[in-house]
């Protein structure tokens, strides 16, 4: 405070503090992806063809196998929940790829001069992300209702569903986030993204309950995110009995608390590159 | 010279002390101080590599530096970032806006991460996308726009909250003549209207004596000399040399031997897209 400088700031300062002003920031992110969204929807319709040929053709395939225990529930109906945390997975973990665009464009750096705190604009770029899950869920959930797989519906269970969505895609995103400040370039994200996404399918309870499983395999479902977030979509859309709500929000909470911590260490140092 | 030099009764609005950075082996700034004066347009300008980028992010707060200290409207930048990136505004090197939105949409985004109250953001984004005559391209995709016109849409996006000082990356790195006098004619009036502190960077003399107060010549990281044009010319003892002269003088026959392909690839990628 030494030079006469000090003369009247800006008047929006003064607007610029507290956590209303954390919240407003993280929205203004979130809308930046919305709008573009909006004005371009073919990325997110293409994304949603590859779920529906596992739920239309695998589906009716697999269920000749007869893996459930409960023979009252069909097949397709136990894969639909599973389908849905693939196909939340598969958008947000390539998320990592647009953020890495944006910031060799010099887009992210322009937004970090602004009185935007670090820790809203990763909260933000999370959100946003999960909106692309949001639009992935209703668009299998509708497809699913259409060819006749029999799934609970009612008020209570779709905001359920829509806020394990929200779960599953910041923290997904997140983890892409986080792999893009190590990795760096669009290709090697590309490269580890496809890297990751199968095993995590195949390792979760996804295809399969949980209870068919070898031993081994339990322990891989049972420290992989993705089964939390299929045990909590099964729980409400085929009333499966036994889901852990408390356990699975839990768990997606706390790997977005961390997912959140980390980039908020790490992008400072990427966005000065 | 076209305008007074620094005023010595203008207040000081940014002081840099010392400034520092490495990158590995390179030392990017080598210790670096200077001052700028309110209503001043300052100009660092050097060679590829020598260091001017660098400089002006750390003084944006983007990059953390190694040693020294900048203030800006007498708040540290390391101390009080978020209080300090309210009174600047940045116009990076790279492209800073968003090709899938409208001109409008941009601004009105930045509006709002500025503060703007809702009242004051149609009025003053109205204002904007006159004084930039961007108001016919409003709701147009950005994608479709020129280099010029984005050029301008980007400044005009730093400007929105009526910073005290303007940070200006190679402002007309690009652009075709009619549009770089563009560029100048909007940073003079945002200067002489609104007496806002200007800092840009260029490799472009007739630029920085046409525009500037008081020229930074950098060299390797470090502040080869410092002055109004005039006086940078009487320095050297060539009263009439011309600028290119007296950048060669100071900045001396500069060959860059690291981070070469990494200069050239950004300043070739700044121009592709606006080209
Ligand atoms: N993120 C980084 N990591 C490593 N080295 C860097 C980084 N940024 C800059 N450098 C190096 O620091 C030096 C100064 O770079 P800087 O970008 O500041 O130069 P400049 O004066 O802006 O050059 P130009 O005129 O090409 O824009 C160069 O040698 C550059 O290669
Ligand atoms: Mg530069």
């Amino acid at each position: 405070m030494s030079s006469g400088a000090a003369a009247p700031l800006a008047a929006s300062v003064d607007r610029q503090r507290g956590p209303w002003t954390f919240v407003r920031h993280a929205l203004v992110i979130v809308e930046i992806e919305a709008r573009k969204l909006r004005k371009d929807p073919t990325e997110l319709l293409m994304r949603a063809i590859q779920p529906a040929l596992w739920l239309l053709v695998f589906g009716q395939a697999f269920s000749r196998f007869r893996v459930l225990p409960d023979p009252s529930v069909s097949y397709r109906a136990f894969l639909t929940p599973g389908i849905l945390a693939q196909s939340i997975t598969f958008v947000s973990i390539f998320y990592g790829i647009s953020i890495i665009w944006e910031m060799d464009m010099g887009l992210l750096q322009k937004i970090i001069t602004t009185p935007i705190r670090l820790s809203a604009f990763v909260a933000g770029k999370m959100c946003a992300a999960s909106l692309r899950s949001l639009s992935q869920a209703v668009i299998i959930l509708l497809l699913a209702l259409v060819v006749g797989i029999r799934l609970h519906v009612s008020l209570l269970s779709l905001l359920g569903v829509l806020f394990i969505v929200l779960l599953g895609g910041a923290f997904f995103s997140g983890l892409s986030m986080v792999i893009a400040t190590l990795v760096r370039t669009r290709e090697r994200m590309m490269g580890i993204g496809q890297l990751i996404t199968m095993p995590l399918f195949f390792s979760s309870n996804a295809l399969y309950p949980m209870s068919i499983m070898p031993g081994w395999l339990k322990v891989m479902a049972t420290v992989n995110p993705m089964s939390y977030l299929v045990d909590g979509l099964r729980g409400l859309l085929i009333l499966e009995p036994g889901a852990h709500y408390g356990l699975d929000v839990g768990v997606l909470g706390c790997a977005i608390a961390l997912m959140w911590g980390l980039n908020v260490l790490l992008y400072p140092r990427i966005l000065s590159a | 010279m076209q305008d007074d030099p620094a005023k010595p009764d203008a207040a000081e609005v940014i002081r840099v002390q010392h400034l520092e950075k490495r990158f590995g082996e390179v030392h990017a700034v080598a210790g670096i101080d200077f001052s700028v004066y309110a209503g001043e347009c300052f100009v660092l300008l050097g060679p590829n590599g020598a260091g001017k980028s660098t400089t002006i992010k750390m003084m944006t707060g983007l990059m953390k530096s190694d040693g020294g200290s900048i203030e800006i409207g007498g708040w540290s930048v390391a101390q009080s970032p978020v209080r300090v990136r309210s009174l600047i505004g940045y116009v990076p090197q790279m492209l800073s806006v968003d090709g899938n939105l409208t001109g409008y949409e941009n601004l009105l985004v930045f509006a709002k991460l500025y503060g703007l109250r809702r009242s004051e953001r149609t009025e003053r984004i109205r204002e904007i996308l006159e004084r930039f005559d961007l108001a016919e391209a409003a709701d147009r995709l950005v994608r479709t726009y020129s280099g010029g016109m984005i050029r301008k849409l980007e400044i005009g996006q730093a400007v929105l909250h009526h910073p005290r000082v303007l940070f200006l990356d190679e402002p007309t790195v690009g652009l075709d003549p009619v549009a770089r006098k563009g560029v100048w004619e909007h940073i003079e009036r945002l200067r002489h209207e609104q007496n806002m502190t200007i800092v840009l960077t260029t490799h472009y003399m007739e630029e920085a004596e046409s525009l500037c107060t008081r020229i930074a010549i950098m060299s390797r990281g470090r502040i080869a000399a410092l002055g109004t044009a005039q006086a940078l010319r009487a320095q050297m003892g060539q009263p009439d040399a011309s600028m290119d002269d007296v950048f060669a003088h100071f900045a001396g026959r500069f060959e860059q031997e690291e981070g070469g392909m990494r200069s050239v690839f950004r300043s070739r990628r700044t121009a592709r897209r606006l080209g």
